[in-house]
């Protein structure tokens, strides 16, 4: 071959759909450390959700209402079925339960007077109750965890609710986990756990194993509460329709169903990507297993992972649920990976918008960390109203649509104002492909 | 003495007259009657009470007591005095399973023997057992104290956190991380002090003591197969 030969057309680099850059990097990772991968947050890959659904608006058919004018309720009671102090919300988006020792004290006041401001509720998690957000919490739900860390009975009798948490949607069927570096001295003794050891809780309750026993352990916890407090449970989007069924049997006033973009405070990366259901696909069943029982309505269906907006909100509430939860959104409305940390992201190899080696307890934010110069950033007054004026845009934006589809209430929205953008999302849920009357699937579970 | 029959009133009369109870009250003794395997029975007290219940119960017996003493005059259901935080619970006959479940004070008495999963996740709680224990016993138990006059199941304190255990008989295996420790002094003295509380007049240098090796604590690769 000499100078005067034509050049031989190049191929470009072709990189692998399969061995993506990102994939080869947890494998070199993997290959180095010899253990998974963890983190907090919930799933992040693309799956079927609430962007794919679209509202249809009133028009001739249908008689929208005054946007500025005419009432649009917001009110939800919960726990209607049994318990003698139902709980009464301002608003139908409540604080999902996040525990102290995942978040600092200062993260859980802001959660706290954030809710309380919104009229809504918050939730404890696997920590047990602090003073700072059942002080701050004008409505404050207690879980009962696997771990029953800090349980006892007078917070079970300050509680507004009881949760009972079978499992959640970025880890149906996996425990908590809390690593060294956030079991300080206060963690540890909330925990009678060592200081600096790794916690990795139970996955199933230490004293009951199946649905005849939940039923008994749900009548323990309202004996030793008079049958005051609502008793939700708590469960991962899996098997939506058998486990709600279940849940209701067992004496649930509220069931609360977590689909997989729901967050964590730290666990397997590949937990969290490859177990459960998008919440999209968890709704449909759960409703349908509280009508296929003659309870919907009676027994409250709280939806939660990856609620952003008062679309979501309006969405969840359209297709059967009578509140929502948020955490992650609600972190993020405080402040978490907040672009002005930004330098400090890149010092821990990340970047604003995808820190989410919560576990570390390193968060420049100060909101997942125990270090006490971290959470002194955070101010829990200030974050607090961030977190109140967010719920009130949700609010506002749900209404927005309520109103425009012809309803003068939030739960009123039904299946009915909906289509879809894809297949996908009309068969998980029920409702048509936009522009047709075809709902795929339709007839099963 | 005050008497609830369940055969006259129901489960949330009972508890709420126990209930109803505060720490001055000159009510002290109360008989439950009839328990005839009742759920949830005498739960959540927070009195200075002492309670008898003559006949068998079923789950949850005494869960979450405080400062009350509670006898059981036959056997208990699963999960008997779950996460009690302080007073006395003792059991004439059998336990089942979860018997001291997540305790976090208190004293556990069992004399007959107790099932499975005796004192899991225990935080606290002091529990002795005249008999012997089942399997998967003090599984996660991070505080206090389990005494077995007995023998043990397999997987004895799988996984163990600062429980320690006592045990006179056999152990058929013991758990992730859960070793035999040396017996010094103050765990005679300890012990001594526990089989008093327990009503047993075991000798406590029949005993071997147990823990964790605290191998577990924090994730080390070396270690996976513990997992």
């Amino acid at each position: 071959m000499n100078d005067q030969s034509p050049k031989i057309p190049q191929t470009l680099p072709r990189q692998s759909a399969t061995f993506t850059n990102e994939i080869n990097s947890e494998i070199r990772r993997a290959a180095a450390t010899g253990i998974y991968d963890i983190r907090g947050g919930g799933a992040k890959r693309r799956v079927p959700h609430f962007d794919d659904l679209l509202f249809l608006g009133a028009s001739i058919s249908r008689y929208p209402l005054e946007g500025y004018r005419e009432k649009c309720t917001t009110t939800v009671t919960l726990g209607t079925r049994f318990a003698k102090k139902p709980i009464e919300l301002d608003i139908p988006v409540t604080i999902a339960g996040m525990s102290f020792g995942a978040l600092s004290g200062p993260a859980k006041e802001a959660l706290g007077r954030g809710a309380t401001l919104a009229g809504t509720s918050t939730t404890t998690g696997d920590g047990g109750m602090t003073e700072e957000e059942r002080g701050h919490s004008k409505t404050l739900v207690y879980q009962v965890l696997p771990s029953r860390y800090g349980m006892n009975p007078d917070d079970l009798r300050r509680a507004d609710a009881i949760e009972v948490v079978i499992g959640q949607g970025a880890k149906p069927g996996g425990g908590g986990m809390l690593l060294g570096q956030k079991i300080t001295d206060r963690v540890a003794e909330m925990r009678t756990l060592p200081k600096g050891i790794d916690q990795r809780s139970s996955c199933r309750h230490p004293d009951w194993t199946g649905p005849d026993d939940l039923e008994i352990k749900i009548l323990e916890l309202r004996e030793i509460t008079g049958w005051e407090k609502p008793i939700y449970v708590k469960i991962g989007g899996t098997r939506p329709y058998y486990d709600t069924t279940l849940a209701v049997k067992a004496g649930a006033d509220v069931v609360v169903l977590d689909g997989m973009q729901g967050g964590t405070a730290a666990t397997q990366d590949v937990f969290i990507e490859h177990v459960g259901l998008p919440t999209l696909a968890c709704i449909r069943p759960a409703v349908q297993a509280l009508q296929d029982m003659g309870l919907h309505r009676e027994v409250q269906l709280v939806i939660s992972g990856g609620i952003r907006t008062g679309a979501d909100v309006a969405k969840a509430m359209a297709l059967g649920a009578d509140a929502v939860a948020i955490g992650t959104a609600a972190m993020v409305a405080i402040g978490d990976n907040d672009p002005r940390w930004e330098a400090e992201y890149q010092k821990l190899g990340t970047t604003a918008g995808a820190y989410d080696d919560w576990h570390e307890g390193r968060d420049p934010a100060g909101i997942t960390t125990q270090d006490p110069d971290l959470s002194a950033r955070l101010d829990p007054v200030a974050a607090g109203r961030r977190l109140r004026n967010y719920l009130t845009v949700l609010t506002l934006e749900a209404q927005t649509i309520a109103r425009a589809c012809g309803h003068n209430s939030l739960h009123n929205l039904e299946p009915e104002d909906l289509c879809a953008l894809t297949m996908e999302a009309a068969a998980m849920a029920r409702v048509p492909l936009a522009g047709t009357t075809w709902i795929p699937g339709q007839g099963g579970l | 003495m005050q008497s609830l029959d369940l055969q006259a009133e129901s489960l949330r009369d009972l508890n709420a007259r126990l209930h109803a109870q505060s720490e001055k009250t000159n009510e002290r003794d109360w008989e439950i009657l009839n328990p005839k395997g009742s759920h949830a029975l005498a739960v959540g007290l927070d009195a200075p009470i002492d309670v008898i219940v003559r006949g068998s119960t079923g789950y949850y017996t005494a869960g979450m007591n405080k400062q009350a003493t509670v006898v059981v005059a036959g056997n208990a259901g699963p999960g008997v005095a779950e996460n009690m935080m302080s007073g006395t619970v003792m059991i004439e006959g059998d336990a089942s399973q979860y018997a001291g479940a997540t305790g976090r004070g208190g004293t556990l008495v069992i004399k007959g023997n107790a099932a499975s999963r005796c004192g899991i996740s225990m935080k606290g709680i002091d529990i002795i057992v005249h008999g012997n224990i089942g399997h998967m016993s003090a599984f996660m138990g991070q505080s206090g104290n389990l005494v077995v006059c007995g023998d043990a199941g397999d997987s004895l304190g799988d996984s163990l956190y600062e429980a320690r255990l006592f045990v006179r008989g056999s152990v058929k295996s013991l758990g992730a991380d859960c070793v035999e420790k040396e017996m010094r002094r103050e765990h005679i003295e300890l012990l001594r002090d526990l089989l008093v509380r327990g009503e047993c007049d075991a000798d406590p240098s029949e005993f071997k003591r147990y823990g964790s090796a605290r191998k577990l604590y924090n994730f080390n690769v070396d270690n996976a197969s513990a997992y």
